[in-house]
C-alpha cells in the first residue's frame, strides 16, 4: 500500500487515517447522511442522519489507524519471518486434515446440541435458519467448486441449476406424486443435462467471455421461469410442494404422522432434524465424490485444464469432454440442492433464483479458497451464518437507535469481509491444497509458495 | 528407411494470412531433425500444425503411415507424438509429480517405471517432486516440460525452442539429454531452435524455413557448412 506510513511514523499514521476519514465522509455522505422519507402527506422529505454518518466515518478512521499502528507493522514482521522460512508449509496447510473430522463430528451432533442448549422449541430456529440454511450453501459451494475451483471455468449463472433442480422436483412431485427420494436423482440428472446444455456453446470461451455467457444463461433460466406461466406459474411461484416423508411416514399432525406413529409429542422439530440430516448427507456425499474425483484421471484433468488448456490438449486430454463433465457434475450437485430447497420450503418462485444467489455462492467459493472443501464450508458458515446472526444483534439498536435494522447492512458487511479476506489472504481462507498423487510421504502444498502465472 | 512423420504441401493460415506456404518435411525413425529459421518464419506454426491446432488447410500430414491431418489434437497426442511446447506450458499450481502424471494421461497402465526412467534423466526433478511447477526455475521448468512429454513413451518428440531463456550450461545439458534419448532409446526428435549452431550439430538433418517455406535442407553438417546458412543464422549477430 503506497499510502501506508513507515513503521513508528505515528504522525503519518494519523494523517493517513484522517485522509481515509475524508474519503469515507465523501462516500457515506450521500449514502448514509441523507435519507428520503415519506411524511404523513405522502410527500418526500429529506432527512439527515448526522450521528450515524459520524459513527461510520469514525469507524473507518479508527480502523485505518489500527491498521497503520498495529496490523501493518505486524504484517511486515510476518513477511520478513516468512521469507526466512520459505519452504515450510503455511499453517493453513495443516488445517484441512485437522478440521475436517472435527467439522463432520460437529455437524452430526449439531441438532442434538441445539436441542440440548435451546430446548425443542428454541432449537427450531437454530436447526432451520442456521443448520439447514448453511448446509444448502455448503452444498452449492461444493458443487460450484468443481466448476470454478477445480476446472477453472468461471460460472456466474450457477443459480440456474439450483432453479432447475427446484422446479424439477416441485413440478414432478405435484404432477405425478413421486416421492422426494425418487425425484432427487431425477432433479440432479436434469440439472446435469442443463449443465451440458450450457457447456456446449461455451466450450471455446474462457475467462471474461465465459463469465458473461454463464451470467446470461442464469438470467435466461430465471426469465423463462417468470414468463412460462402455464408451467411455472410465473411470479406467483409453486406452492404446497410435497414435503419429504420419513420412509413413507409424513411429518404432520395426523394419526399416521411421525409423532403419532412413534408416540412422541407433536413438534416441528422432527421434520427439521430429518431435513437437516438429508442435506448433511447430500453435502457429505458431494464432498466425498469430489475428493474421489480429484484422485481420478478426470479430476486431475480438470485441474490441468484450469492451468493450461493448450498443454492439456497436447497431452492427449479431450478438453471438450473434460469441460462438459465438470459442468454436468457441478450442475448435478446444484440440482440436488435445488430439489432439497423446494422440498424444504414447500414454496418456490423465481425470486429465490436471482443473480444475487449466484454471486453469494461464488463469493463463498472464492473466499473459502478455490478448490478447498473445508475452506468453502468455513466461508459458507461465515457468510450465511453471519447473515442470520445479524438478525440476532438487537444490541446494535441500542447503539444506533431504534430504527436501525442490522440485516440491511448485510451487503456492506459482505463487502467488508471480502475486502478484508482478499487483503489478508488473497488466495482464500484455505489456499493450500493436497497433492493428488504422492511418491512417498504426503506433503501439503502451500499457496504461499506460488505466485500467479509461470515464473 | 520409411518416414515416421511426413508432411507434404502443408499450408496453414491464420484467418486469411498464410503462415505456411506448402511445407514438405520428413522425420525418419530414429532421427533428430531440426528446423531453423528467424522469428516469425513459421517454425512454431509448423509444430502446432502437426498437432492440429491450427489445422492445415491444404496438404497432408502422415504419422507412421496414418493420415493425421484432420484428427483433433488430443487424438494426435494419443498416437504417441509428444510435444514440449513453446513457452513450456507446465501446470504451475500442480506439483512436479502431478505434472509428470499428466504426461502419462495418453496411455493406460502404471507409471512407476516411466517415472523412474524420466527421473534418472532429470535427477534435479526428483528432489522437487512435491513442489509446485510454478516454483521451479526456468531450466527446471524446461526439464519438467520434456520429462512430462517423455512420460507417455512417445515415438516422436516435438521440441519447441528448448533452450529459450536458459543459461548456456543448462541449454547444453538439455541438448545432451536429447542426444542420449536419441542414441540410447532410438527416440525420433523434431527440434525447433533459434540456437542454430547447437541444433545443427546435434541433428542428423536440418531444414531452414524462411517466411513460411523451406528454402534449404540437408544433413546437419552440410547446413553448418553452407555460406548462406552461416551468414543468416550463425554469424548474423557478429556481422
Amino acid at each position: 500500500m503506497a499510502t501506508a506510513p513507515a513503521k513508528n511514523d505515528i504522525a503519518g499514521a494519523f494523517k493517513d487515517a484522517g485522509f481515509w476519514a475524508l474519503v469515507a465522509l465523501g462516500l457515506f455522505l450521500p449514502l448514509i447522511g441523507f435519507r428520503a422519507v415519506q411524511d404523513i402527506h405522502n410527500e418526500l422529505t429529506l432527512e439527515t442522519r448526522w450521528p450515524l454518518l459520524f459513527a461510520f466515518v469514525a469507524i473507518v478512521a479508527a480502523g485505518r489507524l489500527l491498521h497503520n499502528l498495529l496490523i501493518a507493522p505486524w504484517r511486515e514482521r510476518r513477511r520478513v519471518a516468512a521469507r526466512a522460512a520459505v519452504g515450510a508449509p503455511h499453517w493453513s496447510a495443516r488445517l484441512g486434515s485437522v478440521l475436517a473430522p472435527l467439522f463432520i463430528g460437529f455437524a452430526l451432533a449439531y441438532p442434538a446440541i441445539a436441542v440440548w442448549l435451546a430446548g425443542a422449541g428454541g432449537a427450531v430456529k437454530w436447526i432451520d435458519n442456521f443448520g439447514i440454511q448453511i448446509l444448502i450453501y455448503v452444498m452449492l459451494g461444493f458443487g460450484l467448486n468443481i466448476v470454478v475451483g477445480l476446472a477453472g471455468l468461471l460460472d456466474l449463472g450457477y443459480v440456474a441449476f439450483y432453479a432447475v433442480g427446484a422446479y424439477s422436483y416441485a413440478l414432478l412431485a405435484q404432477t405425478f406424486g413421486f416421492s422426494f427420494f425418487m425425484l432427487l436423482p431425477v432433479a440432479g440428472i436434469l440439472a446435469a443435462f442443463w449443465g451440458m446444455m450450457l457447456g456446449f456453446p461455451v466450450l471455446r470461451l474462457r475467462g471474461d467471455y465465459l463469465a458473461i455467457v454463464t451470467l446470461a444463461f442464469g438470467e435466461i433460466i430465471r426469465l423463462v421461469l417468470i414468463n412460462w406461466v402455464p408451467v411455472t406459474n410465473g411470479y406467483a411461484g409453486i406452492a404446497s410442494i410435497p414435503r419429504p416423508t420419513f420412509f413413507g411416514i409424513p411429518f404432520n399432525a395426523s394419526d399416521e404422522g411421525f409423532a403419532a406413529v412413534f408416540g412422541l409429542p407433536l413438534s416441528p422439530i422432527y421434520r427439521l432434524v430429518f431435513l437437516y440430516y438429508i442435506i448433511l448427507a447430500l453435502a457429505l456425499l458431494n464432498s466425498f465424490v469430489t475428493v474421489r474425483l480429484r484422485r481420478l484421471p478426470v479430476g486431475r484433468a480438470w485441474e490441468a485444464l484450469r492451468e493450461d488448456e493448450i498443454a492439456c490438449r497436447s497431452l492427449g486430454i479431450n478438453t471438450t469432454n473434460t469441460k462438459l463433465t465438470a459442468f454436468a457434475i457441478g450442475a448435478g450437485f446444484g440440482g440436488f440442492a435445488g430439489a432439497f430447497f423446494a422440498a424444504r420450503q414447500g414454496f418456490i418462485s423465481p425470486e429465490s433464483f436471482t443473480f444475487m444467489e449466484s454471486a453469494t455462492i461464488l463469493s463463498i467459493v472464492v473466499l473459502g479458497g478455490m478448490g478447498s472443501q473445508i475452506g468453502v464450508a468455513i466461508a459458507a458458515i461465515a457468510m450465511i451464518g453471519g447473515t442470520e446472526a445479524l438478525r440476532e444483534l438487537d444490541v446494535l439498536k441500542e447503539v444506533f437507535g431504534n430504527d436501525f435494522d442490522p440485516t440491511q447492512y448485510r451487503m456492506l458487511l459482505f463487502g467488508f469481509a471480502m475486502v478484508l479476506i482478499m487483503v489478508v489472504r488473497p488466495r482464500g481462507l484455505i489456499a493450500a491444497r493436497e497433492a493428488s498423487v504422492h511418491l512417498a510421504a504426503r506433503k501439503k502444498i502451500s499457496g504461499a509458495l506460488v505466485r500467479e502465472g509461470r515464473g | 528407411m520409411t518416414s515416421l512423420l511426413c508432411l507434404r504441401g502443408v499450408k496453414t493460415y491464420y484467418g486469411n494470412i498464410i503462415a505456411l506456404r506448402g511445407i514438405d518435411v520428413d522425420v525418419r525413425e530414429g532421427e533428430i531433425v531440426t528446423l531453423i529459421g528467424a522469428n516469425g518464419a513459421g517454425k512454431s506454426t509448423l509444430m502446432m500444425t502437426i498437432f492440429g491446432n491450427p489445422r492445415a488447410r491444404e496438404g497432408s500430414i502422415r504419422f507412421a503411415g496414418r493420415d493425421i491431418t484432420g484428427l483433433p489434437t488430443h487424438e494426435i497426442a494419443r498416437l504417441r507424438i509428444a510435444q514440449s511446447p513453446e513457452g513450456r506450458r507446465i501446470f504451475p499450481r500442480m506439483t512436479v509429480m502431478e505434472n509428470l502424471q499428466m504426461g502419462a494421461a495418453v496411455r493406460d497402465g502404471g507409471t512407476a517405471a516411466d517415472l523412474k526412467r524420466v527421473l534418472s534423466l532429470f535427477p534435479r526433478l526428483a528432489d522437487r517432486l512435491s513442489q509446485r511447477g510454478g516454483t521451479l526455475s526456468g531450466g527446471e521448468q524446461q526439464m519438467l516440460a520434456i520429462a512430462r512429454a517423455l512420460m507417455g513413451r512417445p515415438r516422436l518428440l516435438l521440441l519447441d525452442e528448448p533452450s529459450l531463456g536458459l543459461a548456456p550450461i543448462i541449454a547444453r545439458q538439455i541438448f545432451d539429454i536429447i542426444r542420449i534419448l536419441n542414441e540410447r532409446d532410438g527416440l525420433s526428435v523434431l527440434l525447433v531452435e533459434q540456437n542454430a549452431y547447437h541444433a545443427l550439430r546435434l541433428a542428423h538433418r536440418g531444414y531452414v524455413i524462411v517466411n513460411g517455406a523451406i528454402t534449404i535442407s540437408g544433413t546437419g553438417h552440410e547446413l553448418l557448412a553452407r555460406p548462406e546458412v552461416r551468414a543468416a543464422y550463425l554469424e548474423g549477430g557478429r556481422r
